[in-house]
């Protein structure tokens, strides 16, 4: 359920005493410290639940609302909220976890989550086959044989199901879960490191990042091609969400009130917001430089560009400094059901790729034009949203009636980052 | 407060935004042009230019022009409706009189750009274009090759068109909502464009323009009708486009034009 249930129970010794807004850097206190929290961080959930909607919303095909996602205003979009917000709840549950029990008992705990969302993936795919399979048969239009020619895969369902439950074949939109699961898997070796050596963990990470971009590593994908979020990339976000949880947040605080960095930052997005209005407004392309434009371009994605990178922290200094943790709106319930759908992330997840592929298919088999696809839009982030009321209601109220130190337990893994 | 301020200017700018994006919607390309086909004029308008094209007509020479691509260039079983012979045309409509207008298609089925490419030196000698039409991208976003390697490739093809002498035009992948949840097609549009931009080669945007029909409800790309009358109206209207496009790009007055 929520990381207060199992964070209130016992304060880890060294943390004890300091409440989290006067907590002084400590220099010489355990390499890694948790901060103390009474109550569950609602920024995570609120920002997690908002990448949900922004994600279910991107794998849509455009509508009025995409106009509202992130990815039309600069260079990240949601999935650089996700991943990190990921790394930093799966760092503060687990990091807890390896220091009141140990090694083997949190990593025993990870490797169960990294269960449970490779499940959530097999289910996921299975849809997308059904998906296809009945495209295959029903849909002849001779304007697109050839790309009909994506069904061929259909001709060897053997090879095609074992890879993908390697992994290794991955559908359009499929790409986050399998990403998670090898960040995941990564975890304990990565929470251990941090227990040592916070900064030079961090410091390792960006050093992979770096490797990676100078000799292009990747993860091979099946038939061809490689996987679409490079996990060797994309770990440093995670990796940075882990490290601002152990402390690393509250060690950089000064550098994130400084003013310097709020107009680095707020000089930053305005680029990049101006940069992308090219995209949408093809008449202004031509006030882009050329060298820029050939210096710039492409933003990958698959390697988390660095201009996509430093968006996104960008975005992430200018939030934490004007929402503070305390902000009486988190409390608002207009701002619930985000919230809501942001502490149950890996079913919302997969409930919003579900959905997404549903209203693929309800757009194809009723062509509503603009009016159907904003309905279908705005019902899925409903269905989302009453889903998230039901397993919140689950977790609190049909399963508690049990025993309880047993719940609390399972209940760590539940919110494990996921 | 501050953050109040911030976000009211975000949307503010996502409001201002969307309009400015639609306002060239209303332009017609052509007077003459039927209304399902109409678009933006910035869909048809690029800032690379076809200098070769424009001196043979200026010249009198003939136009030779051929049309590299893989089976969405054609519909099976009626190739005299698809874009290249729609084209053809259109041009000779557009064109004086006096011009000869000549398209050949080469039609590289299930071939990769990479695979197409080392096709082009040979095809070159034999045809002596003036203008290569080079659509691309389909195969290798069906097989999901490396984007890299596909940039790569686009950019040695474009080279090697250039070479031979001849002015080249990139046609880009269709709009394809049925198979968007099967074919990540994003990358492929970018390194496109990436190289359209490297070589200062025009590229004509079929899947934005594609899009634009769908959205605007000028053509149901979603339909499962079997029939051929769909395919051969969007590629009718993709013929006109592409002939627009290619007057447009080697800045033929209206000396040169018939309309």
């Amino acid at each position: 359920m929520t990381i207060a249930d199992q964070v209130t129970g016992t304060p880890i010794a060294g943390t004890a005493g300091a409440k989290p807004a006067e907590a002084k850097p400590r220099a010489a206190a355990p390499a890694i410290s948790l901060p103390a929290i009474g109550e569950r961080e609602l920024r995570l959930d609120l920002f997690r639940g908002l990448a949900l909607w922004l994600i279910f919303i991107d794998h849509l095909p455009p509508s009025v609302l995409t106009w509202f996602t992130i990815r039309n205003y600069g260079f990240s979009d949601a999935t650089e909220i996700f991943i990190f917000i990921s790394g930093y709840t799966a760092a503060f549950v687990y990091g807890r976890a390896m220091l009141e029990s140990g090694v083997v008992i949190a990593t025993a705990r990870i490797m169960r989550r990294v269960w449970q969302i490779y499940v959530a993936h097999v289910f996921l795919f299975t849809i997308f086959l059904a998906e296809i399979s009945y495209v295959a048969t029903s849909f002849e239009n001779p304007l697109y044989t050839e790309e009909m020619g994506i069904m061929d895969f259909l001709k060897q369902p053997d090879v095609t199901i074992v890879q993908a439950l390697l992994l290794r074949f991955r559908p359009v939109n499929m790409d986050v879960l399998p990403l998670y699961i090898v960040l995941m898997l990564a975890l304990p070796v990565i929470l251990w490191s941090m227990k040592w050596k916070p900064d030079l963990t961090l410091a390792l990470s960006a050093v992979l990042y770096a490797v990676t971009w100078e000799y292009d590593l990747y993860f091979s994908a099946y038939p061809n091609g490689f996987w679409a979020f490079n996990p060797l990339a994309w770990q440093l976000l995670f990796v940075f969400g882990a490290w601002c949880a152990l402390g690393g947040a509250r060690r950089m605080s000064r550098i994130l009130a400084s003013p310097v960095t709020m107009w680095i930052s707020v000089a930053y997005i305005v680029a990049a917001f101006c940069v992308t209005l090219t995209w949408y407004v093809p008449q202004l392309s031509h006030l882009m430089p050329k060298r820029l434009e050939q210096w710039m371009y492409p933003i990958d994605k698959t390697d988390l560009d660095v201009l996509r990178l430093t968006h996104f922290l960008a975005l992430a200094a200018l939030t934490v400094r004007f929402l503070p943790r305390d902000w009486p709106g988190l409390k608002s319930p207009w701002l619930r059901p985000l919230i809501l759908c942001g502490s149950h992330s890996l079913e919302i997840f997969c409930l919003g790729v579900f959905l997404a592929f549903a209203g693929h298919f309800i757009l194809a088999e009723v062509s509503g034009g603009a009016a159907m696809h904003a309905v279908i839009s705005l019902s899925g982030i409903l269905i989302m949203w009453g889903v998230a009321w039901v397993i919140s209601w689950y977790k609190r109220v049909a399963d508690k009636s049990g025993a309880k130190p047993k719940i609390a337990v399972g209940n760590a893994d539940m919110a494990g980052g996921g | 407060m501050k953050a109040k301020v911030l976000l009211s200017l975000i949307l503010l700018c996502g409001g201002l935004a969307a309009p400015l994006a639609r306002a060239g919607d209303a332009v017609p390309a052509t007077p003459a042009v039927p209304p399902a086909c109409e678009l933006p004029s910035y869909l048809l308008s690029s800032e690379s230019q076809l200098p070769k094209v424009g001196e043979a007509i200026k010249s009198g020479k003939p136009l030779e022009i051929l049309v590299i691509g893989s089976r969405s260039t054609t519909i099976p079983a009626s190739e005299d409706a698809s874009y290249p012979a729609r084209m053809q045309a259109i041009l000779k409509d557009k064109l004086p009189p006096s011009e000869a207008v000549h398209v050949s298609v080469e039609i590289q089925s299930k071939k990769t750009a990479e695979e197409a490419a080392t096709t082009f030196v040979k095809l070159m000698e034999a045809k002596r274009p003036t203008l290569v039409i080079w659509q691309t991208g389909t195969v290798d976003a069906i097989r999901a090759i490396d984007p890299d390697d596909f940039r790569g490739a686009v950019t040695d093809g474009v080279a090697a068109l250039q070479n031979a002498g001849a002015d080249v035009v990139l046609m880009n992948l269709q709009y394809s909502p049925r198979t968007e949840t099967m074919i990540s097609v994003p990358p492929y549009l970018d390194n496109m464009r990436v190289v359209a931009q490297e070589h200062d080669v025009p590229l004509f945007d079929r899947f934005a323009i594609m899009r634009q029909w769908n959205d605007q409800g000028q053509f149901d790309l979603f339909s499962p009708s079997r029939g051929p009358e769909l395919a051969k109206q969007v590629h009718d209207c993709l013929g006109r486009a592409l002939a627009q496009f290619v007057i447009d790009a080697a800045h033929l007055g209206p000396a040169q034009q018939q309309n």
